[in-house]
């Protein structure tokens, strides 16, 4: 069941979060799409995550729950992780051309 | 008990067949040889056992059948693998095996110098199978699966020689000519299995006269299907063309295949089925006709080829002419008669041309012969007592079963039918005693580097025994006296059809159906006594008309050899015959032509373009679809992601 809490006068209501997290989300899609430089793509998604993480506070917050704080927890081990390996793969893109400008990289289609 | 033998009977030519076929060239002329021959002759002792057991049934329960196994049973449709024996299938196989053991032996010497002697006798043995299969099935599927088999068999064996265009084109006639009748047979199986629920022979005849009307369009319909598939298989006008360039293939074939068995197999079929056949008086009167029809047809041909076979192979046409005349008016024994005396002397008459040629060293063209009688003493001796045979000289056998066929026409009431017969008769004592006098009498044409010699042993024995069946064969069914007819009593029962019962049935059902039933009384009157006094009179009448044919030949080829020419030259009448009325040509015009330029518009048209066009089309679509869809894969990352956003919008748009 769940049990909506009485929600505060002077508290910020849930859709502030919500827009501040789509926000945020849309400018790490745009900054994915659009930007060459591998590093700031890379930022671009780590903005990505932590507007997920942003959301998914709020409504932790707002349900009165406390599997969203785990969630969050969960996510940012995960971004933790994706750094390391995203990093060394910057690294070693790097180490084959001396740069990290993503139209240059097109080894994939093989 | 002597009757469970019965499925060994094909049994032992398909064992040969196998062996021949497979080991032939490892076991030596020899061995391949003695299993051909063994396995047919094994095949003929058999059948003299079943036919011993079968004597000592008593008459009324001679019908023996051995079903093997359930083939195939799909819905209401089952079709067993069965052999029946009566007295018809019977009478069949014994000449079948017997004719077709001498013919192994003579191919033995005949063959001898021939590289794929295996590849002969693999084929003669799954021939010998194929028509065992035709003559002793117990029902239409059986008989089909024969009646193709024998097909088959007689294209492989007139393409023996396939480095011979001819050959290979007329082994191709012969098969497709075939299919045209066989198809016409198929849809009349199908049709009676429509009827009946069955195709089974017992069944279906014992139901035939409580299901179908008499004179009623089905069974008119079926009848004539089944006579165009006797027509194609039996050489009969209009689909008698290939028999004539079978003559491409080795003479035993010719003797065994396209003489005395295979092309009997329509004769016999429309016997078999003569519980259908007796309901349909349109297509007995039609059977009848084109039967003496052909008679005419073939021997007038005949009497104008130089080419020694050929003259046989016209021959044979006109004498299946006579038997199927005889299955119209409805002398079935008459006409299996006549099968049995034909195959006797036809099979030795085309051994002797073939121990002929064979000395000759090839040679076919009577003008290249002459005077061969005392080079041949064996050969001519046996050739002129089957010659005497079919031109119907008395006591030999052609002239009893021709003499009974006339007899029946004649009191069928139809004297246009008898009078074809007649003509045809004299016709053919012409033409065979024109061949034995272009042959073996008159001044040697022999080409004088070739030294003719008479045949080895094991090619005269069965032209011996062969030439002795056709003069005594005639004794199976001796006239005039009461019971001296052994094939009339032997085949009585199976002949048996009761036609009142019938009609009454017909009647019943016609009255059902709201109509009225006409007046079949005068179908039922009582048949007249055997009249000996006409019989005797048209045995004179037909032996002095054979006898004014041979004086005809004698004075045109021995006493005035320039008579031929004078009488022929320049007359289109004559070139005409020659060319075989030019019915070859016009076929070639109205049928192989239009079929040909069809196939070949249909090939380039519809086949290249149109379907070759659709399949080749969806790949080259196909292609173009891919080579666009290639640009997508960029190998730039961000275009993948941009493609997942634009997924993931869309997605969104679609669940919203």
């Amino acid at each position: 069941m769940l049990k909506v809490r009485s929600i505060d006068m002077e508290m910020v209501p849930l859709t502030h979060y919500l827009f501040l997290s789509a926000t945020l989300f849309v400018i790490g899609v745009v900054g994915v799409l659009v930007r060459r430089n591998a590093i700031v793509v890379f930022m671009s998604i780590e903005i990505m995550l932590n507007a997920v993480n942003i959301s998914l506070i709020a409504f932790d917050r707002y349900l009165n729950l406390h599997d969203g704080q785990i969630f969050s927890f969960m996510v940012m081990c995960v971004a933790a992780a994706e750094v390391s390996v995203g990093l060394a793969i910057i690294i070693s893109l790097f180490r084959n051309k001396p740069t990290i400008n993503l139209d240059e990289f097109n080894i994939m289609k093989s | 008990m002597l009757l469970k033998l019965t499925s060994l009977v094909p049994l032992y030519p398909l064992i040969g067949c196998i062996i021949n076929g497979f080991f032939g060239l490892r076991i030596g002329k020899n061995a391949v040889g003695l299993i051909a021959a063994g396995s047919v002759g094994l095949s003929f002792l058999t059948t003299l056992i079943i036919f011993i057991g079968l004597v000592m049934t008593p008459a009324e329960e001679r019908v023996f059948e051995q079903v093997l196994f359930t083939w195939m049973a799909v819905g209401d449709f089952t079709a067993e693998f069965g052999f029946q024996v009566d007295p018809l299938s019977m009478t069949m196989m014994l000449f079948v095996t017997g004719v077709g053991f001498l013919i192994h032996v003579y191919s033995i010497g005949y063959m001898h110098e021939e590289y794929s002697f295996y590849r002969f006798f693999a084929y003669m043995n799954l021939f010998m199978f194929s028509m065992l299969l035709l003559i002793m099935g117990n029902n239409f599927l059986i008989m089909f699966i024969g009646w193709e088999g024998v097909g088959c068999c007689s294209y492989f064996l007139i393409g023996y020689y396939f480095e011979k265009k001819s050959a290979c084109d007329a082994g191709t006639k012969a098969f497709v000519m075939n299919r045209v009748g066989d198809f016409a047979f198929l849809l009349a199986v199908m049709y009676i299995f429509n009827i009946f629920g069955s195709i089974d022979f017992t069944t279906v005849f014992h139901a035939a006269p409580e299901k179908l009307i008499y004179d009623s369009e089905t069974v008119t319909i079926i009848t004539m299907l089944l006579f165009v598939g006797a027509c194609g298989k039996s050489a009969q006008i209009p689909l008698y063309t290939w028999l004539p360039d079978a003559m491409e293939g080795p003479t035993p074939v010719s003797a065994l295949i396209h003489a005395a068995t295979m092309v009997t197999a329509g004769v016999y079929m429309v016997v078999r089925c003569n519980a259908l056949f007796a309901l349909a008086p349109i297509t007995m009167w039609t059977v009848a006709f084109i039967g003496g029809a052909t008679a005419i047809f073939a021997a007038t041909i005949g009497m104008t080829q130089f080419d020694i076979k050929r003259v046989l192979a016209y021959s044979t046409v006109s004498q299946i002419g006579y038997m199927f005349m005889a299955v119209g008016v409805g002398a079935y024994t008459a006409a299996i008669f006549h099968m049995v005396t034909h195959a006797f002397f036809k099979a030795c008459l085309f051994l002797g041309s073939g121990s002929v040629i064979h000395g000759l060293h090839g040679e076919q063209d009577m003008r290249k012969m002459g005077a061969l009688k005392s080079h041949m003493p064996i050969t001519f001796v046996t050739f002129f007592v089957s010659t005497l045979a079919i031109a119907g000289i008395f006591p030999l056998s052609g002239f009893f079963s021709k003499d009974e066929i006339l007899y029946h026409a004649l009191m069928d009431g139809n004297f246009i039918l008898w009078g074809m017969g007649i003509t045809g008769a004299l016709l053919t004592a012409f033409y065979m005693f024109r061949l034995v006098f272009m042959t073996f009498f008159g001044k040697s044409n022999v080409d004088p580097q070739v030294h003719p010699h008479e045949s080895p042993k094991i090619m005269t024995m069965p032209l011996v025994i062969l030439a002795g069946l056709a003069f005594f064969g005639g004794a199976l069914g001796i006239p005039l006296f009461h019971g001296w007819h052994i094939l009339h009593n032997w085949l009585e029962p199976v002949f048996y059809f009761d036609m009142p019962s019938a009609l009454e049935h017909s009647a019943h059902l016609l009255h059902e159906q709201g109509k009225h039933a006409p007046s079949w009384s005068h179908l039922l009157q009582p048949e007249g006594d055997h009249n000996v006094w006409v019989e005797i009179a048209l045995m004179l009448l037909s032996l002095s008309i054979a006898v004014a044919g041979i004086f005809g030949a004698y004075i045109c080829y021995i006493k005035k050899p320039h008579l031929p020419d004078l009488l022929t030259e320049g007359q289109w009448g004559y070139d005409l015959v020659k060319n075989k009325y030019d019915v070859d040509e016009i076929y070639d015009e109205t049928i192989v032509k239009p079929t040909l330029e069809g196939s070949k518009l249909l090939w380039k048209e519809c086949d290249a373009k149109g379907i070759d066009g659709a399949v080749n089309g969806t790949a080259q679509i196909l292609g173009w679809l891919s080579n666009q869809a290639r640009n997508f894969q960029s190998g730039f990352v961000r275009n993948y992601a941009l493609f997942m956003v634009v997924g993931f919008i869309g997605l969104l748009i679609i669940s919203l």
